[in-house]
């Protein structure tokens, strides 16, 4: 069964602060520990892309608003 | 975007597409894309105009695609104020640190209030002075270890910390006196309600509206942002609780 949702993360945007990652009810967001961006900074990126149920809390607890959160049509 | 799926949540378009400068995690920034998005929401953006502080939060007219004004340290409610009795049909709002609002600024904080002037301050209270490098400010929590208060601030000498959510609800000229937080998603949708409803507030021109965030400073606080929200549940909310003060048109509405 197709995702009810996926987010899309600005790698560049992201400060890496874990805020969205501990907020996600479906443990579907995960730090990048092994690979910086152009900041130096870890990024948070959509680790079970199955998972998600576009409730866009991970967006909501953002500070950096790097999330956009995609819910599938009916 | 993939096929089949629609956008629930996007970036506003009044936040301005830059990197803001504060650190991870810090609610400054939480606050200001929470701000853009009512403004975006609400249609408003030709008719707000923010005055920015001295503190971290100085270049905030460089993130919000509105009208700002730049205030001398602590000054940012006299500017406001000018700015509102000049221009009343605009949405009007100052945006204060502790430090700014709170030790610097009282004065001007105390008597605007007083006089009921009609525009909304979102006073950020992290406890500290986040820009100058970490001095304890008048809301530091007793016992909390700052760079001035490398013992903890002792309260014998230098008194409890302000509750100004609280102090400026006793003043007739507030209309509305709330105190909000960033830590959960659920606190953070509730302090969007709030700013919201002081916007709202503000429009029907009842009086001084004023949202106080309990917010965080990881730098300052020398912890990871996720930390930093342990540190406000367990030490900032028992002594700044979160909640309504003040609410004089929902009093109305009930008589
Ligand atoms: C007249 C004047 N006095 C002192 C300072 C130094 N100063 C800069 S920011 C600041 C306080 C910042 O703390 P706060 O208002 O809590 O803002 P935060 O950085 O924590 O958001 C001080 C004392 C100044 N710039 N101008
Ligand atoms: S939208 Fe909800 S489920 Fe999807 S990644 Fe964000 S927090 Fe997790
Ligand atoms: S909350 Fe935003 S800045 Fe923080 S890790 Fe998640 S995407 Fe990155
Ligand atoms: S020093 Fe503190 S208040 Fe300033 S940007 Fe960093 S975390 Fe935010
Ligand atoms: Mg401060």
């Amino acid at each position: 069964m197709p995702a009810k949702g996926y987010v899309e993360i600005s790698m560049e945007g992201c400060k890496g602060c874990g805020l969205c990652v501990i907020h996600c009810p479906s443990k579907c967001l995960e730090l990048n520990t092994s690979d910086t961006n152009s900041y130096g900074l870890h990024y948070s990126y959509l680790a079970k892309e199955d998972v998600c149920i576009a409730c866009a809390n991970c967006a909501i607890m953002c500070p950096d608003a790097a999330i956009t959160v995609y819910k599938k049509v009916g | 975007m993939k096929e089949g799926y629609e956008v629930v949540y996007k970036r506003p378009k009044t936040l301005l597409d830059k990197r803001m400068h504060y650190c991870p995690g810090c609610f400054h920034a939480t606050i200001h894309k929470l701000l853009m998005e009512i403004v975006e929401e609400m249609g408003i953006q030709e008719k707000t105009v923010g005055v920015c502080p001295v503190g971290c939060s100085v270049f905030a007219y460089d993130y919000m695609d509105i009208d700002m004004q730049e205030a001398a340290h602590g000054r940012a409610a006299a500017v406001a104020t000018a700015i509102k009795r000049m221009l009343p049909d605009r949405y009007v709002f100052s945006y204060q640190g502790d430090g700014d609002l709170a030790a610097i600024g009282t004065a001007e904080t105390i008597h605007a209030c007083n006089r009921g002037e009609k525009f909304t301050f979102i006073f950020i209270n992290n406890g500290i002075y986040g820009m100058t490098g970490g001095q304890m400010a008048p809301t530091t929590l007793e016992g909390q270890k700052t760079t001035t208060s490398p013992y903890g601030r002792n309260v014998q000498k230098l008194g409890m910390p302000l509750k100004m959510a609280e102090m400026v609800s006793q003043l007739a000229g507030v209309a509305y006196a709330e105190r909000v937080s960033c830590n959960t998603p659920a606190n953070t949708r509730k302090a969007k309600k709030a700013l919201k409803k002081a916007f709202e507030i503000q429009g029907k021109g009842l009086g001084t509206t004023f949202i106080e965030v309990a917010s965080n400073c990881p730098s300052g606080w020398k912890c990871t942002p996720v930390e930093s929200l342990d540190w406000l549940k367990n030490k900032v909310y028992p002594y700044f609780p979160l909640g309504v003060f003040k609410d004089v048109p929902a009093v109305k509405e009930e008589v």
